[in-house]
Parts: structure tokens; C-alpha cells; sequence
């Protein structure tokens, strides 16, 4: 234990000094009443809250970074003759932009590092966003209160793809130059106006002369201040709602229980931007990223064989590979179904499906209460299992992404390839939504079991008649109520028929709509266990209590059994 | 601590409440206090240390130099060789950040006060007698503004600041000009085909069954007067997008022309666009014994023997062919422009195919 010196900061030489500054600022800013209120605030504390933190601070490495980039970057493409220290390219005619990006990788000392940091930063910020919004969703943090800020959440993921990918454009080279190609192809396929936005967002015929300022505009000002603005207000609500806690002794829907932010959660989320920051450098001194000289510059008649997107549009680039051929003439105007209906489409309805999901939830269940107890997501089957076909669907459009990386490495025919992800696209969900249910159902009954049963305590039993069982001891108070805390009781279904006209014989005039609720309903709570009711606990524990036909009883502080066979005692 | 809360009928167990707190070894032993608080004083000092090497490292280490190179690049077997400015500078730059974090953690964890804390929650919705004082005044505002009472002065500033939406709109013409049909490429009549690199005019005799060859418009390649390129820069990178072409030599008795393409070929040699009809990707990867011709980004398949006709992929349109000759001199040269539209479809190639062929007189 450390001897107690410690001074007052008001006492202190400093304090003294800055007593005068602070007041001042007081007198403008109010600090203090909005300090009182927040500089001690609770945060419950869970490994799974980290992964938001990832995002955040590989969005602040993204800036600091980014602003190092743009120092010598060159959004030009205006032809110029390379005469930088990169020899096989010396000598070639390229836009500034490319030249720009080689000058960085090679003639400005810590430029390949930062370009490579950046670059890494960016594929991290989009996987740790994904990873966080399944950490949301699984757990169900998203229910009311927090429906805007999970909004804002995918708001945040969609322009942080657009963000990467205007980023990863920039350079100029052969695979970026072929990324905006395959972009171009997508704008001219949206129907009747394709053609108008082709021109007007290239400035003329692809590839035009003006993309790439156009794109650097949005890489660094327009989509970044919108990412700051959002980020803000999302950090902001989840200050004001407070962060949702896993359920357990003294955790209830009412409080949160957890460490204060000065001086525990400042460390602790202050000391992890270093430890993001330092683990991104690393991996930016270690491993190659985007070798933009070895693309060579852009050329409309090459390209290299296994051009990939970055990861995160390859559920796009997948689906437009599986997608079959499909184009119509209607009105004398060609629609192309089979790049616009994968290209915008297939994200289209992910978005606008994770966006709405809080909202259809609640409808089905026609739950209004605030919950701040994360739900286990065994305790929801149907919710885990839509995210689990959700995961199965985007897995298989990655796969399709890479389908010709996949037929050269393994010797496949990429054909078969495609024929059976195509069909798999449908099937693999399904059969995903099928098992992941029955999975979180038979966890259901494993807790019940527990609860009821108790624990199996490696104590084998011999009775008087031969036969041999194995003891159970009752679960220890804390673990049962964290197992039963958040777990929702299961309405009942059947109370609430919908019938077609009241006993007098009116017409129902929502009866479609009820019945279509009830069935939805149905089907959310379709095979979900309920969690044992008192009743069953009591009946349990007297069950487990009664030793009596036990030879040896016990006792209250038995820790199980060690693997030779001995009780540990505490 | 502990906030006893009352076992409500569907709770099978009683919130036990928070349990008592768990006392560290640092709490407890003076010693390993101590050590701790060495250890995580040493890492910052090790994160200092890495920080000066890094700036070391950046006068010091040399941009050519190479690290963990093998093999002699004269033979052609030379691999690693990593740039060991990037290694030193991420290496010092890393570990410093990581020691950093690390530290600053393990201060958190081991030597802070430990305490959980119980903060209370509060619903988030106002009370009612907020909302309603919040209902009050917006009637008061309404009232007192008379929008209601008002429509004239009301309707006419909404159709003020509607208004305001097309200047918006109207600024925004000159992002580009207006769409003009694609149709066209630099491709004519009598323009000789050339080998896309060497610039070189292809005569029938240097093609083999078999082979294919990047090709592109003799006009790429020619200079004026001064000397200066006739396309370059931007023109020459559009051009490029829709008229590089590759030929190829079948043996003629594979090939199945259609109706009007008997005499597009030379002794078995065709020559189609380059460019995939799907998004636009430059096609290049050749099987010689099926003659199908893949588009390596989506995989898209043309059969080259059967009129470019897709056989698997996303596209739709058969790939563009370009009809061929033999010039005076021997060389190949090009009959017309694409009878077809090339590159990706866009919403008025019906359109523009339509009066392309009424120009042409075809029926493609």
C-alpha cells in the first residue's frame, strides 16, 4: 500500500497557479457543471466494447496519416514524365497523380510508411465498423433507446466504403484506373439517366480528365467531415444514453456498473489509440500493401489478371460475377439489369435492411420498453439466425468476389465455381438461419438444464444398489441471475388471436394487417424456451438441496474437483 | 453496496447484487506494487529510446538500401528485399506506440482504483410536464408567428426557398457535357491494325494458328510534322478505351462466321475489340484450343470462333468484331468502324445501335 502524500491539486503549487485560468474559463464556459456530470462517468467494462474503439481510433490514425499524405499528393491528371528514383517506371508518361504517389513511396523518407499505414488503417476501420455492428446486433444494443444511433452506424459503414474506395482510386495506377472502369460500367448502367451521370460525374467520356480531383475533393473533405460529423453525434448519444451492460450481479436495466472514466476508462481507451496506432504502424513497416509500382500507370487496354477490389467491396464485385446475363430493350433504351441490379442493388438492400431491422423488430414483437441489458444472442434464435444468413450471404458474395483467385489456387473449374454459388447464394442462408436456430435453442435448454439441474460436478455417486450417477451442486447465485437477468419471458401467443369480426360482427378492419403481424410473430418465437419460472427454481433447489440420499455432503465453499479426482475446497 | 432488488414475479432469481470487491496482488503486496510500477516506467523509457533511433534512422539509413534481400536479380531469382528505411521507421515508430499503450494499460489495470462504481440510469423520455411546456411554447410560437393565419406570406417564402433548390441544380450543368452517343471509335476505313507496343502494321504470314495478338489503331502511333503524337494524353487514354483490339488466327475451318461476317476475316485471322461489353475491362486471357476469349474481371466468356458470342459471365452482348482487309502492302488493315457498339452498355445504345445500322446499311 502506498503512503497517503497525496495533495490536493487545489493545494498544489500548479493548482494554484492554474485556479486563476480555470475560473476564467468557468466564468465563460460553464465547465464546471458539465464536468461534474461527465468526468466521472460509469462505463461497464467487456472486451466486446473494444471493437467500436478499433474504428474510432484507425478513423483518427486515417486522419493524422491522411493530412501526412496529402503534403505531396498531386490530384492531377495532367501528363508528366516520371523522373523520380523509381528506375523500371523512369522515364514514362503518367498523370501527376501517379507520379505523385511513386515520389511518396520512394523519394520521401517515412512516405511508403505512411501511405502503407494509411492504407491498412482504412481496411481496419471498415472490418472493426463491421465487426462492431454484429457485435450491436447479435446482442440486440440496438433496441429502443438506441435505434438512431444504429442508424447512424450504417450511415457511418456505407460512407466509409465510399471514402476507401475514392481512396484507393486516387493513385492512378493500372488496378485503380480498372476499379474506376468497372465504377463507370456501374453508373451507365443505372437506368435512363446513366449515361447523364456518366458524363457529368467524369466530365465527358471515361476516363476524362477531372475523376480524380473530383475523387480527392470527396476523399478528403466532403465524405470526411461528414464521417467527423457522424462519428461526433455517435459518440455524443452513446454518452447520453449510457453504454449498455451485459447482464449480472447488480446489473440491472436500471444502473450501470463499471469503472469511471477519470482516470480508469481515459487510460484504458487513451492507452488502446496507441496500441491501434502502434499495431497498424507495425503492420505498415512489416507487410506490403497496394504496391502501386508494380501496377504500372493506367491504361484503358490493360489490365492485370486477378484484379481485386479492396475487401470491402467485394460482396459487390462477387455479386456482379454471379450475377447472369440479363439486359432488356424497353423503349428504345437498353437496361442493364445484370450490372445494375447486383452493382447498386445488392448493397442497396443491405443497407436499407440494416437500417430498418431495429424498427421491424419491434413491430413484430411490440416490444416498447427501453432495454439497456444485453440480450444473449441464443435468447433471440431467430434475430441470431437472420445474422447468421445475413454473415452466410455476404460470405458467399466475398468467395464469389475472389472466385478466380479460388479456381488458380485450388485447381477448380471457375465455372463450377460460379454455378454453385450461384444457387449457394440462396440455399447456404437458408440452411445457415436453419441450424444457427436450432444451435441457439438446444443453448437455450443447456442453461435451463443448468439453472434447474445445477452444475455437474465431476463427483461420481455410487448407490446403495450399484448404480453410479454424477452429483450436481446448485449454480452459484451470480451465475444464475446472469443467465436469467436479460432473458425476455416469451409472450403467450395464443392469448392473442386475431379474429376476422368482434361478437357483434364487425368487421375487423386491421385484420390483415394483425393476422400478418401474429403470424410474423409466430415465427420470431417459433421453438424458443422459455427460462424456468420460480416454481421450477424452488422445486430445483429443494431437489439438489436434499442430501438425503447423498453419503457425503457438499458444502457450501465446494470448488468442484481437481482432475486426480480430489474436491478443491476453497 | 449491495441494492437489494425484489424478486419480480417472471425473475426465477433474485439479483444477488454486486459482489465484494477482489483485491489485487498489487493492492495488497508493497513489492509487487512496486515492480509493477517499474515495469511499465521501463516501457515508456524503451517507447523514448525507440523514438530517438527512429529519428537516427532517418538520417541515417540510406533510401536505397534493402534488408532480408535474397537471390541476385541478374538471375532473375531475386525475392524480399524489403526497403529498410520503411522497416526501421515502422519497427521504431510501432513499438514505441505499442509500449506506450501497453503502459499506459497496465497502469490502468494494475495500479489504478479498481472500484466498480453504480451509476443510475434515468428514461430517456422527458417528463410530461416538460413536453407539454414544450407543446405551449411551439403554439405560442405559431401563434404569435401567424403562419397559420398567414397563408399568402406562408406560401409565397415556401415557394421563395423551393426555388432557391434550382439555382442548386442549374450550377451543377458544367459538371460535364451532355451524353453524345458512344458509337463511334477512331477506327476506318482502311486504318491499318498495329501491334500495341512496337506500333509495328501485322502482316497475315506473322500470325500463327493460334495466336493472339494486342493490337490498337495505326493512329495511336503517328506524329505530326513537329513530331508531337496526333492522339495523346487524354484523347489518346479515351480512344484507347473503346478501340484497342485484339487479333487472333484460327484455323479457318473452326470458324463458324455469321450471315455477313463471311468475308470480315483473313485466312482465319479476326480481330475483335478488346473491350468487355460487361463494365469495360480489357479482355486478355486467351484458351487457344476452345478459342474462348475471358475477361478476367468477371470472368465474362466470349467464344472468338463463333462471333464473340457470350458463353458464361455476366455479359450480355456479344464482343464487338471488326471487320478486315489486306491494304496494298499486304498489312491488315480495317474494312469500317465496329458495326457494333463497343464497351459497356449504357442506357441509350438501343438507340444509338439502331442508327448505327441504318448508317451502315447492316443488320447486326
Amino acid at each position: 500500500m502506498s503512503q497517503n502524500t497525496f495533495t490536493r491539486v487545489e493545494d498544489s503549487p500548479t493548482g494554484k497557479k492554474l485556479a486563476g485560468p480555470v475560473g476564467w474559463l468557468d466564468d465563460r464556459l460553464g465547465l464546471a457543471a458539465a464536468g461534474k456530470k461527465n468526468l466521472r462517468k460509469v462505463f461497464p467494462e467487456h472486451w466486446s466494447f473494444m471493437l467500436g474503439e478499433i474504428a474510432l481510433w484507425s478513423f483518427v490514425v486515417l486522419l493524422l496519416t491522411g493530412v501526412f499524405l496529402t503534403l505531396w499528393f498531386d490530384p492531377s491528371m495532367a501528363e508528366v514524365e516520371y523522373t523520380g528514383s523509381y528506375a523500371p517506371l523512369y522515364g514514362i508518361d503518367m498523370s501527376a497523380a501517379y507520379a505523385s504517389t511513386l515520389d511518396i513511396s520512394f523519394d520521401i523518407r517515412g512516405g511508403l510508411l505512411m501511405r502503407q499505414i494509411h492504407h491498412w488503417a482504412a481496411l481496419l476501420f471498415v472490418a472493426a465498423m463491421i465487426v462492431h455492428m454484429l457485435r450491436v446486433f447479435f446482442t440486440g444494443a440496438y433496441r429502443k433507446p438506441r435505434e438512431i444511433n444504429w442508424m447512424i452506424g450504417v450511415g457511418l459503414l456505407a460512407l466509409g466504403m465510399v471514402e476507401g474506395f475514392a481512396g484507393y482510386s486516387l493513385p492512378d495506377d493500372l488496378l485503380s484506373g480498372t476499379g474506376l472502369r468497372f465504377v463507370d460500367g456501374l453508373i451507365r448502367s443505372i437506368p435512363l439517366v446513366g449515361s447523364y451521370l456518366e458524363f457529368f460525374i467524369f466530365g465527358g467520356e471515361f476516363p476524362g480528365e477531372i475523376i480524380i480531383p473530383r475523387l480527392y475533393m470527396a476523399h478528403i473533405l466532403l465524405i470526411p467531415a461528414i464521417l467527423l460529423g457522424l462519428i461526433g453525434a455517435h459518440m455524443l448519444l452513446l454518452v447520453y444514453h449510457k453504454h449498455t451492460q451485459w447482464p449480472g450481479a447488480g446489473r440491472t436495466n436500471e444502473n450501470v456498473v463499471g469503472y469511471p472514466m477519470l482516470p480508469v476508462y481515459m487510460a484504458k481507451a487513451g492507452g488502446f489509440f496507441f496500441i491501434v496506432f502502434g499495431f497498424l504502424a507495425l503492420m505498415g513497416a512489416l507487410i506490403q500493401i497496394n504496391p502501386v509500382w508494380a501496377y504500372g500507370p493506367y491504361n484503358p487496354s490493360e489490365v492485370t489478371a486477378g484484379s481485386q477490389p479492396d475487401w470491402y467491396m467485394g460482396l459487390s464485385e462477387g455479386l456482379v460475377r454471379l450475377m447472369p446475363p440479363l439486359e432488356t430493350t424497353w423503349f428504345n433504351r437498353t437496361w442493364t439489369w445484370s450490372v445494375f441490379l447486383p452493382g447498386v442493388g445488392g448493397l442497396g438492400v443491405l443497407f436499407t435492411s440494416l437500417a430498418l431491422w431495429p424498427f421491424i423488430e419491434r413491430w413484430i414483437t411490440g416490444d416498447t420498453r427501453e432495454h439497456h441489458l444485453l440480450e444473449r444472442p441464443r435468447n433471440a434464435p431467430v434475430r441470431t439466425a437472420l445474422g447468421a444468413a445475413g454473415i452466410t450471404a455476404y460470405v458467399v458474395g466475398l468467395i464469389a468476389g475472389g472466385n478466380d483467385i479460388i479456381a488458380l489456387k485450388f485447381g477448380l473449374d471457375i465455372f463450377a465455381i460460379t454455378w454453385v454459388l450461384r444457387f449457394g447464394l440462396f440455399i447456404f442462408p437458408v440452411i445457415a438461419f436453419i441450424v444457427t436456430k436450432r444451435i441457439c435453442i438446444s443453448l437455450q435448454r443447456k442453461d435451463n438444464e443448468t439453472l434447474t439441474h445445477g452444475w455437474e460436478t465431476g463427483v461420481i455417486d455410487r448407490s446403495p444398489d450399484g448404480g453410479y450417477a454424477e452429483r450436481h451442486a446448485p449454480l452459484p447465485d451470480t451465475a444464475a441471475y446472469a443467465l436469467t437477468g436479460s432473458r425476455e419471458r416469451l409472450p403467450e401467443l395464443e392469448a392473442e388471436t386475431v379474429h376476422k369480426s368482434d361478437a357483434y360482427g364487425v368487421r375487423n378492419p386491421d385484420y390483415r394487417k394483425q393476422s400478418f403481424r401474429q403470424k410474423m410473430r409466430k415465427f420470431y418465437y417459433d421453438g424458443s424456451v422459455d427460462k424456468p419460472t420460480s416454481h421450477d427454481m424452488d422445486h430445483a433447489s429443494e431437489h439438489l438441496a436434499g442430501g438425503g440420499e447423498h453419503p457425503v455432503v457438499l458444502g457450501d465453499d465446494f470448488q468442484g474437483v481437481s482432475e486426480t479426482g480430489v474436491p478443491r475446497v476453497h | 453496496m449491495t441494492t437489494e432488488i425484489e424478486r419480480t414475479p417472471g425473475d426465477p432469481v433474485a439479483d444477488p447484487g454486486l459482489q465484494p470487491h477482489q483485491y489485487r496482488p498489487q493492492d495488497v503486496d508493497g513489492a509487487q506494487e512496486r515492480r509493477t510500477e517499474r515495469q511499465i516506467a521501463s516501457m515508456f523509457g524503451l517507447a523514448t529510446l525507440l523514438l530517438l533511433g527512429f529519428c537516427v534512422a532517418y538520417f541515417t539509413i540510406d533510401g536505397d538500401m534493402r534488408i532480408f534481400a535474397f537471390g541476385d536479380p541478374a538471375e532473375g531469382n531475386a525475392f524480399g528485399g524489403w526497403s529498410a528505411q520503411n522497416f526501421a521507421f515502422g519497427t521504431t515508430l510501432g513499438g514505441a506506440l505499442l509500449l506506450i499503450g501497453i503502459g499506459i494499460i497496465q497502469w490502468a489495470k494494475k495500479l489504478m482504483g479498481d472500484h466498480e462504481m453504480v451509476e443510475m440510469r434515468h428514461p430517456v423520455r422527458s417528463s410530461d410536464g416538460d413536453r407539454s411546456a414544450v407543446m405551449a411554447d411551439i403554439n405560442a410560437g405559431i401563434q404569435e408567428s401567424g403562419i397559420g393565419r398567414r397563408p399568402l406570406i406562408r406560401n409565397s417564402l415556401l415557394g421563395a426557398v423551393g426555388a432557391m433548390g434550382l439555382p442548386a441544380i442549374v450550377l451543377l450543368r458544367d459538371l460535364g457535357p451532355l451524353p453524345h452517343s458512344q458509337a463511334e471509335t477512331v477506327w476506318k476505313k482502311g486504318m491499318r491494325v498495329v501491334n500495341d507496343v512496337s506500333g509495328e502494321p501485322i502482316k497475315p504470314a506473322d500470325l500463327e494458328v493460334g495466336q493472339l495478338v494486342n493490337a490498337e489503331p495505326a493512329i495511336f502511333f503517328e506524329t505530326d510534322d513537329e513530331g508531337h503524337p496526333v492522339v495523346h494524353g487524354h484523347d489518346l487514354l479515351a480512344a484507347k478505351a473503346k478501340a484497342a483490339v485484339i487479333v487472333v488466327r484460327m484455323r479457318p475451318q473452326d470458324i463458324t462466321p455469321a450471315k455477313g461476317r463471311e468475308n470480315w476475316g483473313v485466312d482465319g485471322i479476326l480481330c475483335y475489340s478488346k473491350i468487355c461489353t460487361h463494365v469495360g475491362c480489357p479482355i486478355s486471357l486467351w484458351e487457344q484450343q476452345t478459342h474462348h476469349l475471358l475477361c478476367p474481371c468477371h470472368q465474362s466468356t466470349f467464344d472468338l470462333a463463333d462471333n464473340g458470342k457470350v458463353i458464361f459471365g455476366p455479359a450480355v452482348r456479344s464482343l464487338p468484331q471488326l471487320p478486315l482487309a489486306v491494304d496494298g502492302e499486304g498489312y491488315l488493315v480495317a474494312v469500317s468502324d465496329f458495326p457494333e457498339i463497343v464497351a459497356p452498355s449504357y442506357p441509350e445504345l438501343a438507340r444509338d445501335q439502331k442508327k448505327l445500322n441504318e448508317k451502315t446499311g447492316g443488320d447486326a
